[in-house]
């Protein structure tokens, strides 16, 4: 069997290293978009833990309702992303500014 | 060390390597490609957890949808990846600072003693007969119908939602106007030339 603690701390490895992406790559729309995913996914380990730790399958519903909202944000993110390339050429996030003050 | 976890740490070695490598690769593509193997070596994470159902979901869902989604986005695009990788490396102590500060953090937190999670009643493995499926649907169209029909309408909203978003009407589009086609008459189209018949001389 596998110790919790050793899942949560692959959880938190998860999170950090999808953290650390979000600052490293912060010009990079896409990229910011797949470390969003990999958050997500280091989320659900943790739901997926917990859930089988306890026997509960409470936790594993909540994981079942993160992927729709990640799908869903996902398709709509990536379309944004297409009209704001459409429209600017450009996908770099230091070059959106057209609302800037 | 039982051959489950050893299993476990296989799998998530190749998780948290294919998870640095989508955030340092240079192409885009390859860091798609390096997140598909991260969402299959967690789905075998899962697998190794009994819940077999989101393992499947996940290699389904998001190795087959979404991440072909975003493959298709990334190459229809054409992005200048060196101006994007301008100031990669300024922001790189930054990033790996903070990560590291809350690894320890929540290292410390899991690790502590009083947190309890040691000493926790281990799990009990479940029998040959044992459907996650079927537990999963059980407890998904009784108590939780209604979040059940919500994310249902969460997915037609980003259905709509993209669809709107990246459709466009451009005015040099041909199009076939099908209620034209059918209204069209005979006098519309041909002309009936009346001419001579022409003798060999």
């Amino acid at each position: 069997m596998i110790d919790i603690t050793h899942l949560l701390i692959l959880g938190a490895v998860m999170f950090c290293i999808s953290m650390a992406g979000i600052f490293i790559n912060r010009k990079n729309v896409i990229i910011l978009l797949m470390s969003i995913e990999l958050m997500l996914l280091s989320v659900n380990l943790n739901f997926v833990a917990f859930s089988y730790h306890l026997g509960d399958l409470a936790g594993q519903v909540f994981v079942f309702f993160i992927l729709t909202v990640a799908a869903a944000e996902a398709a709509i993110g990536l379309a944004i992303l297409v009209v704001v390339f459409r429209t600017r050429q450009t996908i770099n996030v230091a070059e959106l500014d057209t609302m800037k003050g | 060390m039982t051959f489950i976890q050893f299993l476990f740490i296989f799998f998530a070695v190749i998780l948290v390597a294919a998870a640095m490598r989508v955030i340092t690769v240079r192409n885009p593509v390859h860091a798609a490609l390096y997140l598909v193997l991260a969402f299959f070596s967690m789905a075998c994470i899962w697998l190794l957890l009994e819940e077999e159902f989101l393992a499947i979901v996940l290699v389904l869902v998001y190795v087959g949808a979404v991440m072909v989604l975003f493959l298709f986005v990334v190459m229809m695009l054409d992005i200048n990846i060196a101006r994007l990788r301008a100031g990669f490396i300024q922001y790189v102590w930054v990033g790996v600072g903070v990560a590291l500060l809350i690894v320890v953090q929540l290292y410390l937190v899991f690790t502590a003693t009083s947190s309890g999670l040691a000493d926790a009643a281990p799990p009990v493995a479940h029998g040959a007969g044992y459907s996650n499926t079927e537990e999963l649907g059980l407890i998904l169209y009784t108590d939780y119908v209604y979040p059940f029909e919500i994310a249902a309408a969460v997915l037609l909203v980003a259905i709509v939602a993209a669809i709107a978003l990246t459709m466009r009407r451009r005015p040099d589009t041909k199009h076939q106007r099908p209620s034209e086609q059918v209204a069209v008459r005979r006098a519309d189209r041909i002309r009936i030339v009346k001419m001579p018949a022409e003798k060999k001389q």
